[in-house]
């Protein structure tokens, strides 16, 4: 075999790289639904191949279009998640504020939601009747209606308990364009309160861990506060709220798709110590860790203080904080100065962070 | 948070720091194993490399359990996953990693019944709660956690539980860091010691690696000041031309070790003659496997296992990259047939390992990422 040289190996790693992303798995795992590279992987190859258009092509978390004279955003998800009921929420009130906060963080005021049910043979009404009721009040909070629905009942063990979808439709008043291809060297960075609070409630209340903690899902609405930021920060770039996959992954998506190194301050980043706490036990990052109710947000820099205030003026943003800033290089990697004073860069995981043994 | 900030402290650590770079001689390289997994997660999250000078080059070492695990062991615990009726149990880390028939998210994905647990003690509630179940659980890693296996053997036993097995994959660390030294071109200087292997063992095995191989050698906490703390105690022995076995991790370990431990792994398992390690070949007394007296409990006695064997390419230079004579870009078969998707030597499989690192960010220069970092 001839021998390489470093160059030459970096180059060669750089053209798979380069490569377009192809699904290699002979089935579905877990793994693709945990947001990180594996969901990417599938979504880019399979579905954004089959259905490529341009309002599809950003892969927003929303698809903004103008119909007549008005601007909408669009935008739809789908609801599983075990307990259905835990500490701060429960399913339903998950599946109303997720959509709303996919509409608001496109800067649309959500109006209408659609809610579809699948529902498992035996599943106790008891239950529905509590979600749908949550849903309700979760929806007027919001400021939207529910104006149509579905429901199928599948035999029981082809689904567990309860799955929901909505779809939600919303109207942008403001004239913003926010994308994830929009950070530019030296803006800043926020995030709209403390991380990881909901992923590790889900973790805790499966009760597998014996931990016991008066830790709550985050689950809420982020209209005003989308708002108030938009309104303190007219610079305002790119916003998308930290669901699956944590602040880590959006900030791999934006990296990448602005072409961008984007650093994060770790002492700045807001974590509640329970979750901190939990997390040191579990050997995850909270990082990647699953928020409802928290959003990201890149504004010019001049704008950073202005958008903090106003982030902080609510309640809901009392612990906003800037946590980074954008730089140019390296481009498309995500670094963390660490509370000890190293750096390490944070990758996009593979599938969902799983608990460590050594 | 108590018990963990006050080893986090950034001023101490500027003076450890500061008493590393004046211990190293200008134009000498020091190679220092980190021999534990977690030792090297600690060193990536916290950025510790930062903290010392050129000269000073952690070598990671093989102490990662899930990494070490050959493929044919992946393979065989996924056939008894897929026998009728079976429930298999595992730590979360080993879910993703691939034995030559894709890993154990993909036997689940095709039907097999393979659950998450946090303990081996989990697995004996999901045995007591399904007695229709035979539940197997995937005992892997180094002696830090061989004792709640054994002490799971024993339980089980005591309550007479009929339906719980353990498949034994436990590894021991001494023969794997007899097989690195063995090496007459090693490129390691010292050691930072496994703070939670020596928590069982002692630190009275290491023994042989400071007086026979002339290497100092370091128990280290998992902290990122131990680890500081650890390389500056490492450097101050080589300066002052010593090579002992020292403890700096005395808050939780004790020199002889847990000797309770000890008497459980030895009441219910004994070492196998030979294992097979990623990356590492055959490695003669290296692992454990089920004493006769608890047959009944071995998934290796209970099933007729197919002993699924996928070798490791010839041209896997893993042990090279553990010893230090090469560079993860200098092996034969990186970023070819070993990538992070299909890696093949231990170094590729976690992404902590020298290899996938290199793969992912070899690119990016410490130096680079410095300057990104500090502007």
């Amino acid at each position: 075999m001839t021998q390489r040289t470093e160059q030459e190996v970096l180059e060669r790693i750089e053209r798979i790289r380069r490569r377009p992303p192809r699904v290699t798995d002979e089935r579905i795992t877990l793994s693709h639904g945990s947001g990180g590279r594996a969901t990417h992987t599938l979504i880019e190859a399979l579905f954004l191949y089959a259905f490529r258009n341009p309002l599809l092509e950003p892969l927003e978390d929303q698809a903004v279009f103008s119909v007549g004279s008005a601007r909408l955003a669009f935008t739809t998800d789908t609801y599983v998640v075990s307990p259905l009921f835990f500490p701060g929420g429960d399913i339903g009130d998950l599946a109303v504020n997720g959509t709303v906060n996919d509409l608001a963080v496109s800067g649309a005021r959500p109006l209408y939601l659609s809610a579809g049910f699948v529902l498992e043979e035996g599943f106790p009404v008891a239950d529905l009747r509590r979600i749908v009721a949550s849903m309700a009040a979760a929806a007027e909070r919001a400021g939207v209606q529910v104006v149509t629905g579905d429901t199928k009942v599948v035999q029981r063990g082809k689904a567990d308990c309860c799955f929901v979808n909505t779809t939600g439709v919303g109207v942008l008043e403001r004239p913003v364009r926010l994308s994830v291809s929009g950070a530019r060297p030296g803006d800043a960075v926020l995030v709209s309160g403390p991380i990881g609070d909901h992923g590790i409630t889900i973790m805790l209340a499966r009760g597998e861990l014996g931990i016991e903690s008066d830790l709550r899902s985050d689950t809420a609405p982020l209209t005003e506060l989308v708002g108030l930021l938009l309104d303190a920060a007219p610079s305002t770039r790119f916003i998308r709220d930290a669901t699956r996959g944590g602040v880590a992954t959006i900030c791999n998506e934006l990296a990448e798709a602005s072409g961008v190194a984007v650093i994060l301050d770790e002492e700045a980043i807001p974590v509640r110590p329970e979750v901190r706490g939990a997390a040191e036990i579990l050997g995850i990052d909270p990082l990647y860790v699953a928020c409802e109710g928290r959003f990201v947000a890149v504004v010019g820099g001049d704008e950073a203080d202005a958008a903090l205030a106003a982030l902080r003026s609510h309640p809901e943003g009392a612990a906003a904080a800037v946590i980074g800033r954008i730089g140019d290089d390296p481009p498309g990697l995500v670094l963390v100065k660490t509370e000890f004073g190293g750096m390490r860069i944070v990758d996009m995981l593979v599938g969902d962070p799983l608990p460590r043994i050594c | 948070m108590r018990f963990v900030d006050e080893f986090r402290d950034r001023e101490k650590a500027q003076a450890l720091a500061a008493s590393i770079a004046t211990l190293c001689e200008p134009g000498r390289r020091y190679g220092l194993m980190e021999i534990c997994g977690g030792h090297t997660h600690t060193i990536y999250k916290h950025g510790i490399e930062d903290y010392l000078p050129e000269g000073v080059q952690l070598v990671h070492g093989p102490g990662c359990p899930v990494c070490v695990i050959p493929m044919g062991r992946v393979d065989d615990a996924i056939w008894i996953a897929e026998q009728e009726g079976v429930t298999l149990t595992s730590f979360g880390d080993l879910l993703r990693v691939p034995g030559g028939r894709g890993s154990f998210l993909d036997a689940k994905a095709r039907g097999a019944d393979i659950r998450m647990v946090y303990s081996p003690l989990d697995s004996l509630r999901i045995a007591r709660e399904n007695p229709d179940r035979r539940v197997v659980f995937m005992a892997i890693g180094f002696e830090t956690t061989t004792p709640s296996t054994a002490m799971t053997v024993l339980r089980a036993a005591a309550e007479g539980l009929e339906n719980f097995s353990i498949f034994c994959n436990h590894v021991t660390i001494i023969p794997a860091l007899q097989a690195i030294l063995a090496s007459p071109d090693i490129q390691i200087d010292g050691f930072i010691g496994p703070g939670h292997v020596s928590t069982v063992i002692g630190c009275e095995p290491y023994r042989f690696i400071a007086e026979e191989r002339g290497r100092p050698f370091v128990v280290a906490g998992f902290e990122p000041l131990d680890i500081l703390q650890s390389i500056q105690m490492l450097l101050l022995q080589l300066h002052e031309g010593r090579s002992e076995v020292e403890n700096q991790y005395t808050r939780v370990v004790p020199w002889e070790g847990n000797q309770r431990a000890l008497r459980a792994i030895d009441e219910v398992m004994e070492p196998r003659p030979t294992f097979e390690w990623r990356g590492l070949g055959w490695i003669p007394d290296s692992a454990m496997r089920v004493r006769e007296k608890y047959a009944r409990f071995d998934a290796e006695r209970i099933f007729t296992l197919p002993a699924n064997r996928v070798a490791d390419p010839p041209a896997c230079q893993c042990g090279g990259v553990l010893r230090g004579t090469i560079k993860p870009w200098e092996c034969r078969v990186f970023g070819t047939a070993c990538t992070p998707e299909t890696p093949i030597g231990t170094c590729m499989v976690s992404s902590e390992g020298a290899c996938a690192a290199y793969y992912n960010f070899g690119r990016f220069s410490r130096q680079r990422i410095r300057q990104a970092t500090s502007a």
